[in-house]
């Protein structure tokens, strides 16, 4: 029965057609580090730009109120292993917000960490910023590998 | 750089403001269920403010 209709129209993909719908490692990469360095431009590159201005004026705010509170920059440390996990946590989770922590660091926007509660509150906001920011470069990665919209 | 003083709760309500847009946009899959779940967010965000202020308040005699 090989003049069947089914025959005719096989149901499985040919494998030349899987490799060109999968998104290539350079894609993806191109958008997280871009996300990355820039809040919410993976989204923009991603051609998502509604989502990525949200999200770079989320981060960018965040990070602009942590600053205007004095907030610290934290650097890494060591000792022991809740110094450790603070200082080296934080430095990253500054490190995360990209060009706006270099820019902080490279026109000596970067203040002392003294006593206060709103000191306290800009320190935190600085490293929301960049954990903010780890979920707009996961979401462009989503985005880039197609596991969502 | 201007400076600015926030209260507890002033800078409270700005931190669940920005982390809910965050957390709307990434999470969901439409513009509408982002935009309910941003608010969810901002709704859990401000009941466990009040919640823990009254908690402090009343804990500390």
């Amino acid at each position: 029965m090989s003049d069947s209709p089914g025959a005719a129209f096989p149901v499985t993909p040919t494998p030349s057609a899987t490799p060109a719908s999968e998104p290539s490692s350079s894609s993806w990469f191109a958008a997280i580090l871009l996300a990355w360095l820039i809040p919410g431009a993976g989204h923009f590159l991603l051609k998502r730009p509604g989502r990525g201005a949200l999200i770079g004026l989320s981060v960018t705010v965040m990070y602009l109120l942590g600053l205007m509170m004095r907030g610290a920059l934290f650097s890494p440390q060591s000792g022991d292993l809740l110094t450790t996990v603070i200082y080296c946590g934080g430095f990253l989770g500054n490190l995360l917000s990209g060009i706006l922590y270099f820019l902080t660091v490279w026109l000596g926007y970067a203040q002392a960490d003294v006593a206060g509660h709103v000191h306290d509150y800009g320190t935190k906001f600085l490293v929301a910023a960049g954990l903010l920011n780890l979920l707009g470069m996961v979401d462009a990665f989503e985005i880039a590998t197609r596991r969502k919209d | 750089m201007p400076k600015v003083n926030l209260s507890h709760f002033e800078a409270s309500l700005l931190f669940a403001l920005v982390t809910s847009v965050v957390l709307g946009i990434v999470t969901k899959r439409t513009d509408r269920e982002r935009f309910r779940y941003a608010v969810y967010c901002f709704a859990c965000f401000l009941g466990a403010l009040f919640g823990l202020s009254w908690l402090m308040y009343l804990g500390h005699g």
